[in-house]
């Protein structure tokens, strides 16, 4: 029997022992929001501080999220009975029903059932891939790296235009070989085809990997195993605005949803190639300038206080810099220089000349 | 030398009969629209027989018969069991405006001028040209009169086409027939419902009532108790505009200004007279006949200078509390009710008095706004809601904390009836067709003043009923979710789903207290999950 399955079993056990003796049924949920985020100087991650909610069913407040919480758990344990495998999707599916005799549902959107399964690892101590449940894939790779999956070969350079896409579980991959000096990371699904195009991995020996927007998970462990297990640095290439910093400061620290996760998904190592300030100047990219808007100032200030860039002086020049400019600018800026400009030019130059901040 | 044009002008001008004048003007009298002219023909015709009655010590039976001769015309039928008319005054009541027992009055009676039930004769005559069939009869003794009228409009004089004696069943009691052009609809604002709410109001009446489809409604009397007989009161020196103080001068037949004031006006004693003639400058023994206008102007001044208590209220009389609940039980199904008599005000001189009555519940529509009912005089007003100040006081009172929604400037929403009641000597109405009553702050505020005392009790009810909902909800809740967490737990740890369950229910049943005490710890924020609002992109961490 998995870990993870005798968990939800003790957690079961331990309930049902308690409404035998009269108490009533309760979780303790730690509870994951800014208020109880605390970063971790040494370890330079986010970490869940000890503030945890009670949650209990004889509430009226309480009652449909102890539910939820506890209906999550049954389909992980059926899904661990039966070796399966569900996404986030069909989870919500598969707890979505209207209570008998009412006209109240158990779930009514994907964001409860998603977030019970998050509550359910902070209760558990296991990752929702531990518990069988798995994000989409989102998500390409692509470089001169030979793994195994499944018992299938695969060769990350050989897949294509498209690129090998990541998994949301990349726990059981194994690395048969590994030619590179360098990952470079994307938030830009387009300047990953564009690189990929340009057959950049193979010029520079790297490896290109992106997702749309916000990284997944199966995207961030894989860049872990990468740094930790082949000692390859990371590089974050961003749009120039508060998403993308927040971005680089997911992929660095942890996330603020996730902080329970943040040891076996931060990369201490990563560096932000850019957009900089400085590349602002050098490259002339004032003229593709798109104006701040109101959320995006109020954003970014929120972002300059948190604990992990308040005492950064890179970072906080950067976002002075940001504000002056009152602009952010995209990475496709780079291609009003030409379109392989940021193969041939702008990469090649930032990583020879260590032109990154941390 | 050309004659000047005056002249020339002078050829065409002439008087212009009372009766012309309504002829070319009916909406005035509410003939606007055949629908509306069913309803005023109607209206006339009951409340003049529930005057009479009222004013004979008879408990009312109407029967009313609206009968569709096809081409959009319709005959009506309204028989009462009155005192019945004497034979002489039968023409000039039912065919002469103007001509009428109230208008000289001070007294509380649904009618005022005596132009109601002679213009419904008018308008028959206009729109089908048959005339009015009136029979009558005042006793066993005296044989049943029948008459058939038209008016002449020049004259404002009755026409009578056949008189004659004829047998009626009916020992005492008057009917009349009209045919009039008009156009039958149910609804808001139609006969039915004017029958309807003044069953309300008239608890004591009995009203029979055959629709153009044959249809039979009776609306049967809750009380046989008759409203008091209302007294009739000398108008109240607040209450005199100048123009109608020089008519009663030139009419008194007292000797001095002070017999004057004290003979023809209410709350007027030799001292106060004394006082007012003292404050105008004038002498107490001058004779009326000689006073002119500029002795009027200042005798006007002189009143408003005096302090002059206010007018008896014994003269109204108002439905009651018990008998306006009674009759609102009767004819609108509803699960709460309550009533508001007013104690007597003043406006302008004359005295009233209001009432509010309350319906809530049942098979009302909830998100809809509240039906108001618009009294004067035990007469239900129709037309011209938004001109009322019964409306008005509606708009203007809160009733958020009486458990209505109510968005600003309008009516609440909810499901309830309300009913507002004026009853005075001379209800101000907004124009003859009397649907509106006028906007004097005076009656405002005591309409406000009943709406809230009736809404605090509302409130009450609507409160508790509400509490008891939501303790029931807050048990309710937990039944449902306990099959659930129940086979969840059964299945995380491999115990029977049925001992679990039991077990949850019984603690449900023991911690009613306690879950009860946890309710107000619940409606706090159970934990601040959102206290970051992560913004564009970066809010979908995870997707």
């Amino acid at each position: 029997m998995s870990e993870a399955k005798k968990k939800l079993q003790t957690l079961g056990k331990e309930l049902v022992e308690g409404v035998k003796k009269g108490k009533q049924p309760k979780l303790d949920v730690p509870i994951r929001a800014l208020s109880n985020i605390k970063y971790n100087e040494k370890t330079k991650t986010l970490e869940l501080g000890g503030k945890s909610s009670e949650r209990l069913f004889f509430n009226v407040g309480h009652v449909k999220k102890f539910a939820q919480t506890l209906e999550v758990a049954k389909i992980s344990k059926q899904l661990l009975d039966l070796q399966k495998h569900a996404s986030l999707r069909d989870m919500f599916y598969m707890a979505k029903r209207t209570l008998p005799g009412t006209n109240t549902n158990l779930v009514d959107e994907q964001s409860e059932s998603d977030n019970a399964i998050e509550d359910l690892e902070v209760v558990t101590g296991f990752s929702r891939e531990q518990l069988n449940v798995n994000a989409n894939k989102n998500g390409s790779v692509a470089g001169h790296v030979v793994i195994e999956d499944k018992g299938d070969t695969i060769d990350w350079a050989r897949m294509g235009s498209g690129g090998w896409s990541i998994p949301s579980n990349v726990e059981e991959i194994k690395f048969k070989k590994v030619d590179a000096k360098y990952v470079l990371y994307m938030e830009k699904a387009a300047v990953w085809e564009r690189l990929h195009e340009d057959k950049f991995w193979d010029k520079q020996k790297c490896i290109i990997m992106s997702s749309q927007g916000q990284t997944t998970r199966g995207l961030r462990r894989l860049l872990q195993r990468l740094s930790s297990e082949h000692k390859l640095p990371i590089y974050v290439l961003c749009d120039y605005d508060p998403y993308g910093a927040y971005i680089y400061s997911v992929l660095k620290y942890g996330s603020i949803n996730l902080a329970h996760m943040a040891e076996s998904l931060t990369l201490k190592d990563a560096k932000y190639l850019g957009i900089t300030s400085n590349d602002i100047e050098k490259y002339g990219l004032k003229k593709h300038f798109i104006k701040l808007k109101d959320v995006d100032v109020a954003r970014l200030k929120q972002i300059s206080e948190y604990d992990w860039f308040k005492n950064n002086k890179a970072w906080q020049r950067e976002f002075k810099a940001m504000k002056a400019f009152g602009a952010k600018a995209e990475i496709q800026a780079l291609s009003a220089r030409g379109i392989t400009f940021i193969s041939d030019q702008y990469l090649p130059e930032k990583i020879k000349n260590k032109d990154w901040i941390e | 030398m050309a004659e000047p044009i005056a002249v020339k002008l002078a050829e065409k001008q002439r008087a212009v009969s009372v009766a012309e004048f309504f002829e070319r003007n009916r909406h005035l009298l509410g003939f606007d629209n055949k629908r509306k002219a069913l309803l005023t023909v109607v209206k006339e015709a009951v409340d003049n027989s529930l005057d009479a009655c009222e004013e004979a010590r008879i408990l009312p039976e109407i029967s009313v018969e609206i009968i569709e001769m096809g081409n959009e015309r319709f005959r009506i039928v309204v028989e009462d069991n009155g005192p019945g008319i004497v034979k002489k005054q039968i023409p000039n009541i039912f065919a002469k405006l103007l001509y009428g027992s109230k208008f000289h009055s001070l007294k509380q009676a649904r009618g005022q001028q005596g132009i109601g039930i002679s213009a419904a004769v008018l308008y028959a005559q206009l729109t089908t040209g048959r005339p009015a069939r009136i029979t009558s009869r005042i006793d066993a003794k005296h044989p049943a009169h029948y008459f058939e009228l038209h008016l002449n409009t020049q004259k404002n004089e009755p026409e009578i086409i056949k008189d004659e004696e004829i047998s009626w069943k009916k020992e005492r009691g008057t009917k009349v027939e009209l045919d009039i052009e008009a156009s039958y609809q149910k609804g808001d604002q139609s006969v039915d419902s004017y029958l309807k709410e003044t069953a309300i109001v008239n608890p004591h009446a009995t009203i029979v009532y055959t629709n153009p489809k044959a249809e039979q409604s009776i609306f049967p009397r809750a009380t046989d108790k008759l409203p008091k007989e209302p007294a009739e009161i000398k108008p109240h020196p607040y209450g005199i505009e100048l123009g109608i103080m020089l008519k009663m001068i030139k009419a008194t037949e007292s000797r001095t200004l002070q017999s004057f004031l004290t003979n023809e006006f209410s709350r007027v004693g030799s001292q106060t007279a004394k006082e007012i003639c003292a404050a105008a400058g004038l002498q107490t023994d001058m004779k009326p006949r000689e006073l002119e206008l500029a002795h009027v102007e200042k005798l006007m001044e002189g009143i408003k200078k005096t302090k002059i208590i206010a007018p008896p209220t014994d003269c109204i009389v108002p439905i009651g509390e018990e008998l306006l609940e009674k009759g609102l039980r009767k004819e609108v199904a509803a699960e709460f009710y309550t009533s508001v008599t007013r104690s007597p005000e003043v406006y302008r001189g004359i005295p009233f008095v209001v009432e509010v009555a309350l319906a809530y519940g049942g098979q009302q529509p909830a998100d809809q706004p509240v039906r108001i009912l618009r009294f004067a005089n035990r007469v239900p007003l129709l037309y011209q809601q938004s001109a009322c100040s019964s409306f008005k006081s509606v708009l203007q009172t809160n009733w958020k904390p009486y458990g209505l929604q109510q968005s600003s400037g309008a009516a609440p929403n909810g499901p309830l009836t309300v009913i507002i009641h004026l009853a005075s000597v001379w209800p101000p109405f907004t124009s003859e067709a009397k649907e509106a009553i006028a906007h004097y702050p005076e009656i405002i505020k005591e309409m406000k003043l009943a709406l809230q005392e009736a809404g605090r009790r509302l409130g009450m009810y609507v409160n508790k009923k509400r509490r008891v909902a939501s303790e029931r909800e807050r048990v309710n809740i937990f039944e449902r979710y306990i099959p659930e967490v129940a086979d969840a737990l059964a299945q995380l740890s491999g115990e029977n789903k049925k001992v679990i369950e039991d077990q949850l229910t019984s603690m449900l049943a023991k911690n009613k207290e306690f879950i009860q005490a946890n309710v107000a710890a619940a409606s706090e924020r159970e934990e601040p999950e959102d206290d970051i609002k992560l913004t564009g992109n970066a809010e979908r961490d995870e997707e």
